[in-house]
């Protein structure tokens, strides 16, 4: 054995997940805002111009589509931020809410778009709220011809997104309680008076927001600069920027390309003066919360407030369950008509028949989630192990980083990436794909990684060194087996990730790469019922299958160990 | 000063199990106002989770039954908020996103109103913990003493009619540890609480100079 160690590739680890974060953002970016400004030559843009944004802002419906992208996206944020907020404050003291992470983990793990498919079932005139309310209440006997679902104002849009973001920030915050004395505060303030809610929103928010404000600017980006959501539930006419910028990016005539720059750089610059204004906000609040603080009231309006909050959650809760139930519904029904709750006859026949269709898209979902997973999952654990053997631990400018895809707009970046990935002569092939997820799944991976492994006494790998293993036997016999399920989560939440994502497979696949979310949400245009809930259906189950299995296989590997419970 | 309301806190036949076993045997006691008396064991014979039960706070895996009660109230099934209990910790736990006064004004009462009032009553609660001035700080900058005092003035500014103390010596030093010792058994006797120790430390119940229940590990 040599006592020399040798300069270590685990050195080289975070330079390398940096490099593949951020330079294809940064290309795509720079890809994007050239053409927006008319210089893309392959297409004949050899000058500098401004006609993109010209063309952008004689497109009819201009003003609309700004108003809505900026009306659903602040509305949604907030609201998300609201529900969760009072969510957590009365329900902090629940012994259940301990688990609350493993209530809200399948809902997170199902894909934006199955969602969103199935809530515009549920919401649309001939739909199934309207089918359990007539024809007994209502009388119709027919569909009523109103537009529930892709309205002007967007709100189906904003309650589509609601579902996926409250539970995400309820994550969140459930993850920052941990990282302060979160149950002697609440003792503390509670004999000093104040009610449970009051107790929560005084003493334990303004400690914890510091930790959950990154992921509150990813919902506002992420509500702003939605595609498949508002695909399927957004208005059309006009859409809001970011669809508004995919459909320009994929229309037949490529002068196109100038206008669809121009809307995603304006989308871009939109995010970026929204997450400004809302800092400026916090700072507000903050003042007016340490007054509302120092007055010393007890019994006011927050117990009220956080309540009526938890009740629209556990409403948003509900729709996100009936909305995939009705998807699961709809793909073994035979003979469903209006107004019936249920279908007149139920068979397997449509699954039978979807299952050549279903198979193509479900392995290319399958082995696209777990090369990205897979790759990750190796940068991730090279990065961690990295920073416990002593390199120094990343500070806040790294958890920017990590958060960067999540705040810059898909298509901001996307369609540069994709000109990038044509002239490397690379797009549409699976290779594209894998790499343009892993962007997206590199950060969940970390993020959901880190904290339960720098939680890892590190005496267990000190004691193992002293008995004469290696670094590297270390950390496979000792470290891995202790963190197998926190491991095996974080790959899980990858995994979905993966599974979940629209926009990069499109662009990087450049439309020849087929997932079972994008065949779904070009489905939602129109077709039969049956096939979207079959493709929904598939959607939600296999990033199911990889929680459940991240549950149970360490359950099983560890049945019995008890003590291995601590660590996870 | 505003006297507190001067009545008996009683524990009528309080019993915790665990889980089936028996962690505090069915304890009956009554505590004067200005008497203050302490429950000795060692650590983990149930004695915090005894506290937590009389301030509503227990945590729901175990089973308490009993009455505890302040003179004529029965304030067993009350919500923490309601039973003006005041307790103080081993960790002082001032919260860190507020200054030392705004720590106090989280405590002070909402019916004294204005902001020149309920500053002056904070300046006056830190003055008598020696720490005039000291309002605008963060309380991390504050000594460990400091800051137990601090506590201990913002538990006394919610009125309690009741105080509870959950060994907050342990983390102090000696010189330290008699200074605060002194201090917390002058101001409850002051007010006229009824006090209640827990500790596993023989010279904290001597300093207490009230009865000493001692409790065995179950």
């Amino acid at each position: 054995m040599s006592m020399v160690r040798r300069p270590g590739v685990l050195r080289l680890a975070p330079a390398l997940t940096v490099g593949i974060l951020l330079l294809p953002i940064a290309a795509g970016l720079v890809g994007t805002l050239l053409p927006a400004f008319g210089y893309l030559p392959a297409i004949g843009g050899r000058t500098f111009n401004l006609d993109g944004w010209r063309r952008l802002a004689d497109y009819p419906g201009f003003g609309t589509s700004v108003a809505i992208t900026i009306g659903t996206g602040v509305l949604t944020s907030a609201l998300a931020v609201i529900l969760a907020f009072g969510c957590c404050a009365s329900l902090h003291d629940r012994p259940w809410m301990r688990r609350l992470g493993a209530w809200v983990a399948p809902i997170l793990s199902t894909p934006h778009s199955a969602i969103a498919l199935g809530l515009a079932f549920l919401l649309a005139p001939s739909g199934w709220i309207a089918r359990a309310l007539s024809p007994w209440l209502t009388g119709w006997i027919l569909p009523p011809d109103v537009a529930t679902v892709g309205d002007p104002a967007g709100v189906a849009l904003v309650l589509g997104l609601l579902l996926k973001e409250v539970p995400y920030l309820i994550l969140m915050i459930v993850g920052a309680l941990n990282q302060v004395q979160a149950r002697a505060h609440l003792a503390i303030a509670r004999a000093l008076g104040y009610g449970p809610a009051e107790a929560w929103l005084k003493a334990i928010l303004p400690q914890i927001y510091p930790q959950i404000r990154l992921p509150i600017y990813a919902v506002i980006a992420f509500s702003l600069s939605v595609v498949d959501v508002a695909l399927i539930l957004g208005p059309s006419n006009p859409p809001p920027l970011a669809v508004l910028a995919v459909r320009w990016f994929s229309d037949a005539d490529i002068q196109f390309y100038f206008p669809a720059a121009a809307a995603a750089i304006l989308l871009l610059l939109l995010v970026i003066g929204i997450i400004a204004a809302w800092r400026g906000f916090e700072r507000c609040a903050m003042l007016v919360g340490r007054r509302w603080i120092a007055r010393g009231g007890r019994g006011g309006i927050a117990t009220t407030a956080a309540t009526m909050a938890t009740l629209l959650f556990g409403v948003t809760f509900a729709l996100s369950v009936l909305a995939i139930a009705g998807m699961a519904v709809w793909s073994v029904a035979d003979q469903w008509r209006f107004p019936d709750a249920l279908p007149q006859a139920w068979s397997l026949a449509n699954w039978m028949r979807r299952f050549d269709g279903l198979a193509g898209p479900a392995w290319v979902t399958v082995v696209v989630g777990a090369l990205a997973t897979g790759v990750a999952l190796c940068l991730v654990l090279a990065c961690l192990e990295n920073e416990s053997r002593g390199h120094r631990r990343p500070g806040a400018a790294a958890l920017w980083i990590l958060y960067v895809p999540l705040l810059v707009p898909q298509v901001a970046f996307l369609f540069g990436a994709q000109v990038l990935l044509v002239r490397m002569n690379l797009d549409g092939t699976l290779a594209a794909v894998v790499w343009a997820h892993l962007i997206f799944v590199l950060p969940y991976l970390f993020l959901s990684l880190a904290d339960p492994w720098r939680a890892f006494d590190p005496r267990y790998a000190q004691t193992a060194a002293s008995l004469g293993a290696s670094r590297m036997r270390v950390f496979f016999a000792v470290k891995l087996p202790i963190l197998l399920r926190p491991v095996l989560i974080a790959g899980a939440v990858a995994f979905a990730v993966s599974v979940g994502q629209y926009l990069a497979t499109v662009f990087a696949g450049n439309g020849r790469v087929a997932t079972l979310t994008t065949e779904a949400v070009t489905l939602a245009a129109g077709a039969d019922r049956r096939v979207i809930g079959a493709y929904a259906v598939a959607q939600t189950l296999f990033p199911l299958i990889a929680y459940v299995g991240a549950v149970l296989l360490p359950a099983l590997l560890f049945a019995h160990r008890r003590g291995l419970r601590g660590h996870q | 000063m505003k006297q507190a309301l001067l009545a008996p806190l009683h524990l009528a036949s309080v019993r915790i199990d665990l889980a089936g076993r028996e962690l505090i045997p069915p304890l009956t006691l009554d505590v004067e106002p200005g008497e203050c008396a302490t429950i000795m064991g060692p650590s983990g014979c149930g004695k915090s989770t005894l506290l937590a039960f009389i301030s509503g706070t227990i945590d729901p895996v175990f089973r308490a039954t009993g009455r505890v009660t302040i003179g004529a109230r029965d304030i067993t099934v009350l919500p923490p908020e309601h039973r003006h209990i005041g307790i103080q910790f081993q960790d002082d736990l001032l919260f860190p996103h507020l200054s030392v006064g705004d720590n106090l004004a989280f405590a002070l009462p909402a019916r004294v109103r204005g902001r020149s009032q309920r500053r002056a009553r904070i300046e006056q609660a830190l003055a008598e913990a020696d720490l005039s001035g000291f309002a605008d700080r963060d309380p991390a900058t504050l000594s460990g003493g400091q800051r137990a005092r601090v506590a201990l003035m913002r538990t006394l500014l919610s009125e309690p009619h009741v105080l509870l103390l959950d060994e907050p010596f342990n983390k102090l030093d000696a010189q330290l540890r008699h200074d605060f010792r002194r201090f917390v058994f002058e101001h409850a006797a002051d007010r006229g609480l009824p006090t209640l120790l827990v500790t596993h430390d023989a010279t904290d119940a001597q300093a207490a100079g009230g009865r000493v229940i001692g409790l065995a590990r179950p």
